[in-house]
Formats: C-alpha cells, structure tokens, sequence
C-alpha cells in the first residue's frame, strides 16, 4: 500500500538492497513532503533512526552524488518499517530538516551534521554534538584520515 | 540556542553562578556521581526547580563507526562489546545477525537458541544494573549489593561460556566462538534460582517503599505522543503504554517459539519504568527456562566454508577446507555488494545496524542506532519543571550507557 501512494504521489523509486530489503529513493527537494505524508497519512510514527552514507570512492559509484542520507521509518499499527534514501550532492551538502515532524531528528541531525557535515535547513540548534566545537573536519568522511591527530585545545580556567 | 548564549554568558566555566533576575545557573557533571561519568548537564534553576537545561555529551567518543570500516567482519566483533557494556551479548548477536542476513546465510538451531539464552542474559544484566544503580542513587544500597551480586552470578555464568565476564566477543559471523560448557544447564538454573530470590528481596524492599515510591512516582514524565516522537523504545516506551518490543513485532533467532508477556504501564513516570523492567527481568528467565528445555543438539556454526573457520582436522587432510582457512583467517567473510538493517531488542530498547558492504572483506559503513541515543536527547525535556533531586531519578531510570551513546 504504502509503495502506491508514495510512486503515485511523489514518484519514489524502490529498489531492492542486496539482501532483499526494500529501500526507497527519492529527490531531496520532495522529502519534507514526504516524511510528512509517511509520519500523517501512512501512520509511521516513528523515525526509528537517521544517519548519512559517504560514498566517495565507492566502486561503480563515480558519476553519482558523494551522500546519501538514510532515514528508517516504522508504523507501529501495521508493524511495517520503511527506509528512505536521499541523495545529496557534495556541492551543496544541505538538506531539509525532520525537526519540525519527529523531535529525534533533534540530535540525529547534530550527529549527522558532526559527522559528515550536512546541513539541515531548518534545525535550531545545528552544533557538534560528539566531537567538541574547536575540531576541524568531520571524522565519518571518508577523506578524512582514521589517524589523523588535531592539537589540543587550551584548557580554559 | 538561547539557553546556552545565556549559559556561557553568566556562567564561563564557574560551578555556580547567580544572574540578575535570581536564577541559578549550575554546571552538574561530567564528573559527579550521579551522572554515570560522562554527561554533563548546564541547568537554569529558579530556586531548587529546574527552568532550562542543557544535556552536553561526547565524552566517551572513540569513533567506533570509524573503526569498524577499516578491520574485517569477524574483527568488527569485540568492538561490539564495548557499545553497551552491561549487555555485550545483545550486541554481539545484533551484529552477527545484521551481517548474516546481508550474505543471506542462515546458523544452526543449536546457534539461535543460545544466542536467545545469552541475549537473555544480558537483558537481565543491564536491567539489574539499572535499577540497582538507580536504588543505590536514591539511597537504597542494600538493594545494590543484592543486586550486583545477583549480576556477579550471571557475569561469572557468562565467563564460563565465552571467557568474559563483560567483554565476551561471542558470536561470530556465521555462529558462535564456541559451544555452551558442560553442566551449562544445572549452572543457569542455580544463578537464576538465585537471581530470583535476590529480585523478590529487593522487591519487598523497594517496590512499596515509601521514599523510594516518592522518589519515582510522577517525576520524570512525559506523555505518549512525546515518547514516539522522541523515537523512544524499550521499557521507556513500554512504561508510556506502548507494547512495541522488537522480539515480538519482527521476530528474530527462535524468539517465536517461546511464551512471553511484554509487560506495558501506562504511567509514564519512572516508577512505572522501574515496575517494567522488574517484570521484564521476570519474563527473561522464563525465556531463558524455556530455551534452555528446548535446546537442541547439534552444531553450533554455519559449515560452509566461506563463512566460518572449517575444523582443523579437514583443514590437514582436505585441500578446500585449507583453501578456506586461509582465506578466512587473511580475509574474512565477503558479504554481496548490499545494505541491511536488522534491528534487535536491546537492554534500553530497538538496538539496530545498518551496514553497507561494497563487496569487500570490509565493511563500507556500520551505523548503530544506539537505543538510549534518542532517550537522553529527551532528558532535557524529562527534567524540565522538576526538582534538581529528581534529575537523579530520572537520569538512572533512562539508563544512559555511555558506550553505546557515544560509541
């Protein structure tokens, strides 16, 4: 049911992953709309988790955009969950925020902003949450070396 | 954000610091008792009421997302361990399925039903360390000690069927590091014989004791429609009435095969988040009776040899099997090009990983979606309006794990 209404309304694409899961894809400028018709109309009122994909140096994967964000969705009711891929180009690494819809997406999004460096339109309070503000970079790009080693920062009294 | 301008306005680094209009502004943690270690709040307090607040974590961040991209499959294991440190085996197995279901490999019986009994276990684990640590915060230590003896009990049984006590590195990607030891049966029941008489004790001392009911009823609350938006799961969500358990909506192992209740309350407050873990500790081991009765013989690994580690008699006599051991011991197991999400019932709540493989021997990304994530970033809104005292309450029945929240 829900594969009809979100083709139907909103043209997303469903592939299937390697292992048989469905994964919908859809364009970033549509995904407030359609969070908000997941989490309204089609009754999943969770977003059970929110996290981001670098895909730099992925075999096959050249000419297509660097992220994709990954938003997992489940409807108690029906006992149905639902993954929602949205790709976003490293040009311009910005996306709507789910704030207004989940208060999870709250910390998610700082995570994720921490992490890769995204940003989300429309979140209130987009600060590093698990590395400390004075870090330069963000740790989850692939680019960025595992042993990468930053100064200090001074010990303020 | 307003709140922590105004913070860091007033304040700077002071402990305490009073503003103009008489509010307090006080800096609780990351070193202080009651915070577990690692959480440090900044609180706006109108006299002993608590106005603003904001949660700052990441102490205990070691880039374990990180990590796990570069080492193989099998490697990625004993790093698991370390996400939530008082349920290891939960990880293990959540792992362990995850990747498993992306190569489209199934385990033996004999597999599921111990990783259900180890599960099981560590759910009783990390639910008694909560509501241990919780008492022994509100003053109640002898519930503590007769808590955390029971835990000894169960982390000893753990030892004598992985090696660790809260570092196990059980499963493997495939199966299981090795089999359940002899006389495992008459083992468990004795520890959980015991378990049992230490939680009925502990019961009767607090369940209707008159300040550790006050301490708990009604503080720390929030409404239903909150907790889902939140993403709450586990026994927070349960104890605001919603029966969502992962063993019960997707099942996974052999959890279909057993008799169990998930117990709900529709309360919301942290005393009904204490009476749903008694119960749920209750249901684990008549879980872990069941499966331990059912268990059947057999192996305890998938035998085909891109998976696991072929006996070492075929390895010396079978020119495949050596083929395989070596590969797998240099390489690992090579999951299909592919992304999964598999999630299991942890301690706190819906313990997930999603991994995406490129088709290597290692993985491109692990994420977990750590279940007490969402449920701190609630505490701010959990302790607004509150009592300072009631942000200890509140704080040990949300049962933040800084491993699995920072990873």
């Amino acid at each position: 049911m829900k594969e009809e209404v979100l083709k139907k309304r909103f043209n997303v694409e469903i592939r299937k992953s390697g292992c048989g899961q469905d994964f919908a894809y859809c364009r970033k400028e549509d995904l407030l709309e359609i969070a908000g018709c997941l989490k309204n109309d089609l009754k999943f009122a969770f977003l059970i988790d929110l996290t981001c994909v670098d895909y730099k140096g992925y075999p096959g994967r050249e000419t297509m955009p660097r992220f994709e964000m990954v938003y997992h969705f489940y409807a108690h009711d029906t006992r149905e969950r639902m993954t929602l891929k949205v790709p976003v180009e490293e040009t311009s690494p910005n996306i709507d925020s789910l704030t207004p819809l989940w208060r999870a997406a709250d910390w998610y999004e700082r995570e994720v902003y921490d992490m890769y460096g995204i940003h989300f339109t429309g979140h209130k309070d987009l600060r590093r949450i698990l590395m400390y503000e004075e870090f330069k970079g963000h740790p989850l790009r692939k680019d960025y070396p595992l042993k990468a080693r930053q100064p200090r920062i001074p010990h303020e009294d | 954000m307003d709140l922590l301008e105004r913070i860091q306005k007033i304040a700077g680094n002071n402990m305490v610091e009073t503003a103009p209009d008489g509010r307090v502004v006080l800096n609780m943690g990351p070193s202080h008792p009651a915070m577990h270690g690692i959480v440090r709040i900044y609180l706006e307090l109108d006299g002993e009421k608590v106005v603003n607040s904001d949660v700052e974590i990441g102490y205990l961040h070691r880039g374990f997302e990180k990590t796990c991209e570069t080492v193989n499959y099998n490697q990625v294991v004993p790093y698991t361990d370390r996400l939530n440190y008082v349920s290891p085996f939960i990880n293990n197995v959540g792992y362990a399925l995850a990747v498993e279901k992306l190569m489209g490999i199934d385990t033996p019986e004999r597999c599921s039903y111990i990783r259900v009994i180890m599960s099981e276990i560590s759910r009783i684990t990390d639910h008694l360390t909560c509501i241990g640590a919780n008492a022994m915060e509100l003053g109640a230590f002898t519930v503590y000690f007769y808590l955390i003896n029971a835990r000894e009990e169960l982390y000893k049984l753990s030892d004598s069927v992985a090696g660790g006590r809260i570092t196990p590195n059980y499963t493997r990607v495939g199966g299981l590091a090795k089999d359940l030891p002899e006389g495992f049966e008459q083992d468990a029941e004795a520890v959980l014989l015991k378990l049992e008489k230490n939680l009925s004790d502990s019961e009767k001392l607090l369940s209707r004791n008159r300040i550790f009911y006050d301490r708990l009823k009604d503080t720390g609350k929030i409404t239903r429609e909150e907790a889902i938006s939140y993403s709450f799961t586990g026994p927070m969500l349960r104890a605001c009435g919603v029966d969502y358990d992962v063993r019960k909506d997707s099942p996974y192992l052999v959890y279909d095969r057993f008799n169990f209740e998930i117990p709900i309350c529709e309360d919301c407050d942290n005393y009904a988040r204490y009476l749903v873990r008694i119960e749920e500790i209750k249901q684990s081991v008549s879980i872990i009776r069941q499966a331990l009765k059912q268990l059947p013989k057999g192996p305890i690994s998938n035998e085909s040899y891109g998976v696991s580690l072929p006996p070492k008699e075929q390895v010396y006599s079978n020119i495949e099997a050596l083929m395989a051991h070596f590969k797998l011991t240099f390489e690992g197991p090579k999951p299909p090009r592919g992304e999964v999400y598999f999630p299991v019932e942890g301690g706190n709540g819906e313990l997930g990983f999603y991994i995406v493989s490129d088709g290597t021997h290692r993985p491109w990304r692990v994420r977990v979606r750590p279940p007490c994530f969402p449920l701190t970033s609630a505490l701010s809104r959990l302790i607004k309006g509150g009592y300072v005292a009631d942000i200890i309450a509140t704080f040990g029945q949300l049962n933040m794990i800084g491993g699995e929240l920072e990873r």
